[in-house]
């Protein structure tokens, strides 16, 4: 061994410059200090958010402002595009139908969640082969489970109208995707039957955070079923929910697989959208900047319902433990 | 406040019977300690008087009513938990106020109730805060105001202190026993502790293996134990035990197995011979020129007293001695049981003499 450190050691090559009266070199403070290393490893992760997230949604909204068309360059035209849109009845009713289909959707899927994860919570026989049977939408490519949909709701061969008919409460096939009504009616419901696991099996884990010895202490405070579940299951549950929710919320409103296999929008724009919309102008359409303009203008929808998610979370002082009296 | 009365309680889990038919009568203001090593069924017991475990046969009186079939909620017994089952989303007055609300009790009187409650175990200053911002003492305190709050029939303590540290046991032990004399209600309290049992206690019953050994008060129990797991059980250090054979001639006493004699101050009459255990606590055994030669092996001063560790006999057993004593390991010393404070138990059966 020579007395110089091998220089593959950095921490002993900066000791030995430190030793030497001289500072670190620039290369070594890179490659050794604490904070310098934190960065570097954080570089991979920032670089790939940067190139698939970030830029996309930069160039989206940089779209919305300009008149670009697919296999031409546009031209910045400033609000145009959101212009023409406020005056497009289309667009509008895409917004009315994206509203109702997150509430409806959202809400059953809470209620239908929160009931099957409560069940599932109990000592059931066959628990364990229940729970597995309640994922399966969830496992399915939704793809696949929107074809089958589509065959349900198929206006020849519809099982169920096949089944009303055979029991004689029908007449006539239900059109279920041909009238506009029955239409958003049957994508909610199909989208519910996607969604439910999700919250059911999120809502159970929390269930399950739940100490037993709650339960026994609110049996003897005199609490019935359902003030337990509304004093101490509920509100045990409430972070939970508004986690799963948001979730649930974001990816109803941002729903295009289901619909675009289901109807295309159809009929009459009747369940179009404002993901389906946007795809249907800018890359079928191949009015890019339009398409863009819709999809961008999804943004404040999310944004407040993370917001909402967000302040909800927030007042809960009680999880936060100590010194906020 | 009420009397309470099991009467031959007992409980299957399947096919497994955990609780052989047990009768405690506890009378109207008495604070009972149930003890046991883990698994003697002393929770279970308790969780079937708070109505949270199901009766397989037998009876459970709370004042006249026999409560068998009755729902919890309607027994009128608060019961504080191991882990104190705090509502983590309440403050403390919410947790406290918690079974008057559900009552419907009307607001100013709840928080006049649950103030009073607080009062008297200095909860005061924390009534706003959530449990999480409470210590291990203070939520104890919680989970008794939410029992005090509601003045039950009866009180049921599940192990109350076990997650505390040392300290704050004795403390809160003596809050518990002063509670109790100031309120008066009966009370029913499990724990595997032994001198929680003997501090606290107006009567013990020692539960092993889903019987009761024996029951009574806890100088009783100290006094004349029943049997050798009462005798093993009660008192710490534990009793010392030598097998032998009774010898009645001469001055009687207990011949060991390993040679030595042990003395007694009388004999159970017509016994000369027969095999028992000779059962002496370390706190009865002094130092004595004619006692039985030992060795010592270990030396615990503890400030108060001095444990000492010693081995004749070809065993070893453990004395303590008030005073201070520098015995070095390896020491010989001369030990002698005090002859009147002796136990005999039968050496097949584990029965008192």
């Amino acid at each position: 061994m020579s007395a110089v450190p091998s220089s593959t050691d950095p921490a002993a090559a900066v000791a030995a410059r430190a030793g030497a009266g001289l500072s670190p070199s620039r290369w070594q403070r890179l490659t050794w200090n604490r904070n310098w290393l934190g960065f570097w490893f954080m570089v991979p992760a920032a670089a790939f958010l940067l190139l698939f997230l970030a830029y996309p949604l930069g160039l989206g909204v940089w779209l919305s402002f300009t008149e670009t068309r697919i296999g031409r360059a546009g031209v910045f035209v400033g609000l145009e595009n959101y212009v023409w849109l406020a005056d497009d009845p289309v667009f509008w009713l895409s917004v009315f139908n994206t509203l109702l289909y997150t509430t409806v959707a959202s809400v059953f899927k809470f209620a239908i969640g929160l009931y099957l994860a409560l069940l599932l919570n109990r000592h059931l026989p066959f628990k364990a082969m229940i729970r597995a049977v309640v994922l399966i939408p969830f496992i399915v490519p939704t793809v696949l489970s929107a074809i089958a949909f589509w065959w349900i709701y198929d206006p020849q061969f519809s099982i169920v109208s096949w089944s009303l008919r055979e029991l004689g409460l029908l007449e006539t096939n239900i059109d279920f995707l041909g009238d506009p009504w029955n239409a958003r009616w049957s994508v909610i419901f199909a989208n519910i039957w996607r969604g439910v696991p999700f919250v059911a099996i999120t809502l159970l884990a929390g269930l399950q955070t739940v100490s037993p010895s709650l339960y026994e202490a609110a049996t003897i405070d005199g609490a019935s079923r359902w003030q337990m579940f509304r004093f101490v299951t509920y509100p045990l549950l409430t972070p939970i929910i508004a986690v799963v929710m948001t979730f649930s919320v974001l990816f109803t409103f941002t729903d295009f697989q289901l619909i675009w296999v289901l109807t295309r929008g159809g009929p009459v724009n009747a369940t179009h959208l404002m993901a389906t919309l946007s795809y249907q102008r800018a890359i079928l359409g191949g009015y890019l900047g339009e398409g863009s303009a819709i999809a961008t203008a999804m943004i404040p929808f999310l944004l407040a319902a993370i917001l909402i998610s967000w302040f909800g979370l927030q007042r809960r002082k009680w999880q936060q433990g100590e010194a906020n009296d | 406040m009420a009397s309470l009365e099991i009467r031959d309680i007992r409980k299957t889990f399947g096919s497994t019977e955990v609780l052989h038919g047990v009768s405690v009568p506890i009378a109207d203001g008495e604070f009972v300690v149930l003890v046991g090593p883990s698994g003697c069924g002393k929770s279970t017991l308790l969780r079937m008087i708070a109505g949270l475990e199901g009766i397989t046969s037998g009876e459970i009186r709370i004042g006249d009513q026999i409560v068998n079939n009755v729902h919890p909620k309607e027994r009128d017994v608060a019961m504080v938990f191991q882990n104190y089952a705090l509502y983590p989303h309440m403050t403390v007055a919410a947790n406290m106020g918690f079974s008057l609300r559900l009552k419907k009790t009307p607001p100013p009187l709840v928080t006049e109730r649950v103030r009073k409650a607080a009062e008297i175990l200095g909860l005061v200053p924390y009534l706003d805060r959530y449990p999480r911002q409470l210590s291990g003492g203070q939520r104890q305190r919680v989970a008794m105001g939410r029992a005090i709050v509601r003045d039950p029939q009866v009180f049921l303590f599940d192990e109350p202190l076990s997650n505390l540290d040392a300290k704050l046991r004795v403390a809160m032990r003596i809050e518990i026993k002063e509670l109790h004399q100031r309120l008066k209600t009966t009370t029913v309290y499990v724990t595997h502790d032994q001198i929680e049992a003997m501090t606290m206690a107006d009567k013990i019953v020692v539960m092993h293996d889903g019987v009761v050994e024996q029951m009574g008060a806890p100088l009783e129990l100290y006094d004349r134990p029943e049997n050798t797991f009462v005798a093993g059980f009660i008192g710490s250090p534990a009793m010392n035990f030598f097998e032998g054979t009774l010898k009645a001639n001469g001055g009687c006493g207990v011949q060991t197995t390993g040679g030595a004699r042990l003395p007694l101050a009388d004999a159970p009459a017509a016994s000369n011979g027969r095999p028992v255990l000779y059962g002496i606590r370390p706190e009865h055994i002094e130092l004595a020129d004619d006692g039985l030669q030992a060795e010592v092996v270990v030396v615990e001063p503890t400030g108060s007293e001095t444990q000492v560790v010693a081995r004749a006999d070809g065993r070893e057993f453990i004395a303590v001695f008030r005073e201070r004593h520098a015995f070095s390991p390896g020491a010989r010393i001369r030990l002698r049981p005090r002859r009147d404070l002796a136990h005999l138990f039968d050496r097949t059966t584990g029965k008192r003499l």
